[in-house]
């Protein structure tokens, strides 16, 4: 997986915490990714580390629920499991235009240079792509 | 009429050079067909059975003529010389070759046309009433609010991968022409308690599958908050619309799950966020908005050239049928509507050679301001034709084969493609109607049976609208074979209904017999004035289902 942000191509130093699996301390330095309903569960813990932290959505949760942990945050990825699945478009611009989020916003999934221009519309600002993709064709899109 | 302006023009301009480059990608093997798929539905281009279909988008069925000039030439140049203009107020070219598509496309730019969101999982073209601005029955022209929509819902970002299809209908008049209680979204101005103008606003309706009357959801909404209370809803539908099966993702199954109450206070809850924010209108740009649709610059008549009509109507009766039956009544003196049939026998309900069409474009340039419309019956109309014009008019109407004096008879039918063109059909329409506009083509007896509604289509998906025909025709599959399943009762209009089943379908060949047996049954039973729909709702379908199926 490449990411992509403003100008940059990185690779994903994100490690994705197992689904239903208790946070450890062992990598606390390792930036990690946290389904919402495991960061409900284990938020005091999670906030205890000194790592960065992100949680990943999908497209049945409920945005309204990170509210109060948004400062905490430093990612937080949307997910579309297929293009055609719209529903990270409307919590991206929840986050962004009412909750006021202001870490960075991922698009993960099946992400495409052709939903580019509308995902950082709504205030994407970084996108997980496959090797397959062109990645230059994400350029000069968002920042 | 709306222009564009610079921004509007540029996002079109990039549209198209975007999806050439996806064609290009596309026939380069570096787009799957799945990738592809929901690209070019976004602009309008479907690929089936025997080419592919490009759906363009006609924005509240109103046309310029220098755009109907421009469909002529594209009908030409790219299709096999004619148009087919659609219920929702659209025209669908049934042969471009997918290569040429992106030059197409960028022809209809040319003209402020284009075919963004006439198709896919997104908010579709606004559809309303073809006498918008000269209709007498009319509280507020729709346009202007209809435009404001489409600037607002083309290429928004959030609702471009919505669950399912969104369609947006106004009518700004007492009497519904537009079908808005059988649409997602359906808005009717409405009069407010102190005197000002706002929208009833109704949602979940439609056809398909599961057919569905909207359910009032606001009674009263003021004009400065459509926008923000159409994204409420969008938003809600956007989020929690079903999306794991194709045939329960509308908002009105959302709608029927939730339940109206708890849809509605969602909707309530999220427009509290945004109501005050930037999508509130200001006074400026409605007013702004509205003076894009200002009536034409209407000439005064002597009462002398109004009698030299007159005498004309006396002298010939052709004339005079084809004023009773295709003409309307104007809200300006001098003026009347004329609604140019698109329902000639031995023609497909809706389709317009490339010569009509020009015919017709230098026809409204000449007597209607430059103007016309496409009706969700498909037919065309002309809203502002001096009645000093009227009889020649009708003379070139007539050797066009555009003056069928049927409008709003039996044979006024509304007809989707059906299996000659489509890959979703189960059985033929466009033959059937055909049967049954050559079975009864006396005027005589049109005229006597009244206003009757005949809709027909070729699956259940309903394109044709036979759920809300005064008389609907539905093509199912039987083992292989066509068959064909009547109801009766439905209508479209401001006591929207759903019609009702008479009974077991029928083969191909006992169609049109079963619609003459529903005739009689009507001519017999109908007390003084009634329409069908009335005799119908009076005695129920129980007689006619007697006599359709008595012979068997
Ligand atoms: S109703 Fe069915 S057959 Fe007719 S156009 Fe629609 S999908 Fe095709």
């Amino acid at each position: 997986m490449l990411i992509i942000k403003g100008a940059d191509v990185t690779e994903d130093e994100w490690t994705r915490l197992p689904e239903g699996q208790a946070p450890t301390d062992d990598s606390a330095e390792q930036p990690l990714l946290v389904g919402l309903a495991d960061w409900l569960l284990h938020r005091d813990v999670l906030l205890a580390r000194a790592g960065r932290l992100g949680v990943l959505l999908c497209g049945e949760d409920e945005v309204e629920r990170l509210i109060p942990d948004l400062d905490h945050l430093q990612l937080i990825a949307v997910s579309f499991p297929v293009f055609t699945d719209g529903r990270g478009y409307s919590q991206a611009r929840l986050l962004r235009d009412r909750f006021n989020y202001a870490g960075e916003l991922r698009a993960v999934g099946e992400v495409l240079p052709d939903q580019a221009d509308l995902m950082s519309k709504v205030g994407i600002d970084s996108f997980s792509i496959s090797d397959s993709v062109d990645s230059r064709r994400f350029f000069g899109l968002a920042g | 009429m709306y222009q564009y302006n610079p921004v509007d023009q540029q996002l079109i301009d990039q549209r198209v050079t975007e999806f050439r480059d996806q064609t290009r990608r596309f026939l380069g093997g570096e787009l799957t067909d799945e990738q592809f798929r929901p690209l070019r539905l976004m602009n309008g281009l479907y690929l089936q059975r025997h080419a592919p279909m490009l759906r363009v988008a006609i924005p509240y069925g109103l046309l310029s003529s220098a755009q109907l000039h421009k469909l002529a030439q594209i009908s030409r140049d790219y299709d096999r010389g004619y148009g087919h203009f659609t219920t929702r107020q659209n025209i669908q070219f049934n042969w471009p070759e997918l290569e040429r598509v992106p030059d197409l496309l960028g022809e209809l730019a040319e003209v402020q046309m284009h075919a963004i969101q006439t198709s896919g999982n997104c908010i579709r073209n606004v559809t309303s009433d073809p006498l918008a601005g000269v209709a007498a029955d009319e509280i507020e022209d729709p346009r202007p609010w209809c435009e404001i929509i489409r600037q607002w819902a083309t290429l928004h970002p959030e609702f471009a991968y919505l669950p399912r299809k969104f369609k947006i209908a106004v009518t700004g008049a007492s009497h519904d022409r537009a079908a808005t209680q059988l649409h997602d979204i359906g808005l009717e101005v409405v009069q407010g308690e102190s005197g000002q103008s706002g929208f009833r606003v109704r949602v979940g309706g439609g056809l398909g599958r599961t057919p569905v009357v909207a359910e009032p959801l606001r009674e009263f909404l003021d004009q400065r908050d459509l926008l923000s209370y159409c994204e409420a809803i969008l938003r809600v539908y956007n989020r929690y619309g079903r999306r794991d099966n194709k045939y329960k993702s509308r908002i009105k199954i959302l709608v029927r799950t939730m339940g109206i109450e708890a849809f509605r206070e969602r909707v309530e809850r999220e427009w509290a966020q945004i109501r005050d924010g930037e999508l509130r209108l200001s006074e400026a740009r409605i007013s702004e908005m509205k003076s894009h649709f200002a009536a034409p610059e209407y000439q005064f008549f002597s009462g002398e050239a109004l009698l030299e009509v007159e005498r004309r109507l006396m002298a010939d009766v052709d004339f005079g049928r084809w004023q009773r039956q295709n003409v309307l009544a104007h809200r300006q003196p001098g003026y009347s509507i004329v609604v140019v049939s698109l329902k000639k026998t031995g023609v497909a309900p809706g389709d317009l050679t490339a010569d009509q069409m020009d015919a017709v474009a230098e026809l409204a340039a000449r007597y209607s301001f430059g103007q016309l419309r496409t009706t969700h019956d498909q037919n065309l109309v002309l809203a502002d034709v001096p009645q000093t014009g009227l009889y020649a008019l009708w003379q070139a109407l007539s050797a066009l084969g555009l003056a069928t004096p049927n409008i709003g008879t039996l044979t006024d039918l509304i007809c989707c493609p059906g299996l000659d063109f489509c890959s979703l059909a189960n059985a033929r329409s466009i033959p059937l109607a055909a049967d049954i506009a050559e079975r009864f083509d006396s005027l005589d007896f049109l005229y006597d049976l009244g206003e009757i509604q005949l809709k027909l289509s070729g699956c259940m998906n309903g394109c044709g609208h036979h759920t809300v025909g005064h008389i609907g025709i539905l093509g199912v599959d039987k083992k292989g074979e066509e068959w064909y399943q009547i109801t009766l009762g439905g209508r479209a209009d401001n006591q929207a209904a759903l019609g009702q089943r008479i009974g077991p379908s029928l083969p191909l060949d006992r169609v049109v017999d079963a619609v003459d047996d529903i005739l009689q049954v009507y001519l017999q039973a109908r007390e003084e004035q009634e329409r069908l729909i009335d005799t119908v709702a009076r005695i129920g379908v129980e007689p006619f289902k007697e006599r359709v199926y008595a012979h068997h």
